[in-house]
């Protein structure tokens, strides 16, 4: 996963042998694979637009991988009939590409590509096409059919939401550089960098130097490199007057409010002048611009060019301060 | 006012189109149906249209071979440089600019009977001014950039993501080009090739120039009207041509009916396509009002 131009899809098609590496190798179970050619790689691979043969029917579509295999025709038959009734294409063997909806080119696409039994599944962007509403659903397919077949599966996607809940583990590329690989908790939850943390998820970004309640160790960086960033979901609000731990809290003020359908979207505004943005869960209290409110911050993250640090609110820690 | 330009219009194509063509049917029949039958059955008349004949099929299977290979050499060669690209087609354009009359003339430069070349080519008994091969040769001069035309633009924006497909499916590049490549620019290739049939059966000036128009040797059926029509064999001159005419009708009929089958492919030349198909007719054939 990364930002477009990053090298995601030419990382894939090196692994599938359409383009050469200028340096480095490739192995596949531990042997050398560079100079395997696309044909013999045993890789599927579902392309953005598709690719699928025009002039083909679906069925024909599906097969044609067995074909070349020289499978005999009793088994080509049944295995194409079984992909058409997992992927749910009942009724459109004998149909053509354009007679078919963009979901279902989508998964003679996918059923194509697995119908030789490939070690490795390769996607780029195969959801790129899809609207909205149906990629959600098409996610969780996804996540079954990986499962049911069992195959190594690499998704290239720039949809972040969408690496988060089908990947297993994830790969963050940006300009032909692995930033983090680990698994999406752990990519959300210790980003590397500030890319990655920036990059996935949404987070105020705030400069240095700068001080706030429940967070000490801030005082310790003042260089202009350094980044605080605090996710949305780390910041708890409430009125003035029920602060959660007044010594812990942030006094500030609402200066915009957004309704986002599910939730409300807040901008608040510190006392020393740092805007925060956050979300408000529907069922629960509604703020107007002006009002004045109390935030708890739970963690944030530093990002330095030398270290990346993750820091809890102090008074969470040191749950009973001795007040004497 | 809109009224009035569609009034100019039809008649322009009344007086340029139809007039001439019913001045051939009434030309060739003036005498009955008798002559025209005698026209047909004449020795030279039966050679010409042969000779057509078998320009026609040679020239539509070299344009098969030549124009799909030139085509994804064109779209595809990664040998090409960009600047290259232009020049290329220009010299494809070329033979639409020049006169075909300029094509038969750097044939005859090239081969002709003092040259180099010829006098190689006919010293291993292949002559190729004034015969058979010349004649191919300036026809293929003047349709294969109808061919490559065609599946040019199809070719670009289909793309190689099928191949690449099939590739990964484990299919070679045999396998590939016969199953996957040819098939998907076949229409074009068939569309190319019946302008190729209609170019090749109207061609005149190449063919003249080339061929030296000697009579039950290298005579062809446009270049038999021409001189049918210099001698003043009225009758026989309209006969032919008006074979000739129904021939080029039909060949539009089939170009209409293909296109419909081609399921509306976008091209770049789309409106161009029936222009094309009329001029090639109407350059090849000589009016009998010019002499």
């Amino acid at each position: 996963m990364g930002p477009s131009g990053g090298g995601k899809t030419s990382i894939l098609r090196m692994l599938a042998g359409l383009e050469k590496p200028d340096a480095g190798e490739i192995y596949f179970n531990g042997k050398l694979a560079n100079s395997l050619s696309v044909q013999e790689r045993g890789i599927g691979f579902v392309f953005q637009n598709y690719a699928l043969f025009k002039h083909m029917t679906v069925f024909d579509n599906i097969a044609y991988g067995l074909k070349v295999k020289k499978t005999r025709p009793a088994v080509i038959k049944e295995r194409v009939h079984n992909l058409i009734n997992i992927m749910g294409l009942e009724g459109t063997e004998n149909k053509f590409p354009d007679q078919l909806s963009g979901g279902q080119r989508q998964r003679v696409a996918f059923a194509r590509a697995l119908a030789p039994e490939p070690k490795l599944l390769l996607l780029d962007e195969p959801f790129a096409a899809i609207d909205a509403k149906i990629r959600k659903e098409l996610r969780v397919w996804l996540r079954s059919l990986i499962n049911e077949f069992g195959t190594t599966t690499i998704f290239v996607t720039h949809d972040q939401d969408e690496a988060i809940e089908v990947a297993d583990e994830i790969i963050i590329i940006q300009k032909g550089q692995v930033e983090q690989q680990g698994t999406p908790w752990e990519i959300y939850n210790q980003p590397a960098s500030a890319f990655v943390a920036s990059f996935i998820g949404e987070s105020n970004k705030l400069d240095a130097p700068l001080s706030l309640n429940g967070f000490p160790e801030l005082s310790e960086y003042k260089g202009p490199d350094v980044q605080v960033l605090i996710r949305p979901e780390w910041i708890e609000i409430h009125s003035e007057n029920a602060p959660v731990r007044p010594e812990a809290g942030q006094e500030g003020t609402v200066r915009h409010v957004h309704f986002r359908g599910d939730s409300w979207y807040l901008e608040i505004e510190l006392l020393n002048g740092i805007r925060l943005f956050t979300y408000q869960a529907i069922n629960q209290q509604v703020y107007q611009p002006g009002d004045k409110v109390n935030i708890f911050i739970h963690r944030l993250s530093v990002f330095t060019p030398k270290e990346t640090r993750i820091l809890e609110n102090r008074s969470k820690v040191d749950l009973m301060p001795i007040n004497l | 006012m809109r009224k009035v330009f569609i009034s100019i219009t039809v008649l322009l194509f009344v007086l340029i189109l139809i007039l001439p063509f019913i001045s051939i049917v009434f030309g060739a029949f003036q005498n009955g149906v008798g002559p025209v039958i005698q026209a047909f059955k004449r020795p030279e008349a039966i050679h010409a249209l042969t000779v057509t004949f078998i320009i026609t099929v040679i020239v539509v299977i070299l344009n098969a071979v030549i124009g799909v290979i030139l085509s994804l050499e064109i779209v595809r060669g990664k040998w090409i440089p960009k600047w290259l690209h232009s020049f290329i087609n220009i010299m494809i354009d070329l033979p639409f600019s020049v006169s075909p009359v300029i094509g038969g003339l750097m044939i005859i430069l090239l081969f002709g009977p003092t040259t180099v070349l010829g006098m190689f080519f006919e010293n291993i008994g292949f002559k190729i001014v004034f015969a058979l091969p010349g004649m191919v040769m300036a026809t293929v001069f003047v349709t294969f950039p109808l061919m490559v035309r065609e599946i040019v633009p199809v070719l670009s924006e289909l793309g190689t993501s099928s191949e690449e497909a099939s590739a990964t499916l484990g299919a070679g590049p045999v396998r590939t080009f016969f199953q996957i490549t040819l098939p998907s620019i076949r229409w074009a290739v068939y569309y190319g090739l019946v302008l190729t049939i209609a170019r090749s059966v109207g061609e005149f000036g190449a063919v003249l120039v080339v061929s030296g128009n000697i009579i039950n040797q290298t005579q062809t059926a446009t270049t038999l009207v021409y001189q049918d029509s210099v001698n003043n064999n009225i009758v026989a001159a309209d006969s032919v041509a008006l074979l000739l005419g129904i021939l080029s009708i039909l060949v539009l009929l089939v170009l209409e009916w293909m296109k419909n089958r081609k399921e509306g492919r976008v091209y770049a030349y789309r409106g161009k396509k029936f222009r094309k198909a009329l001029w090639s007719i109407s350059s090849g054939q000589p009016s009998k009002f010019s002499n």
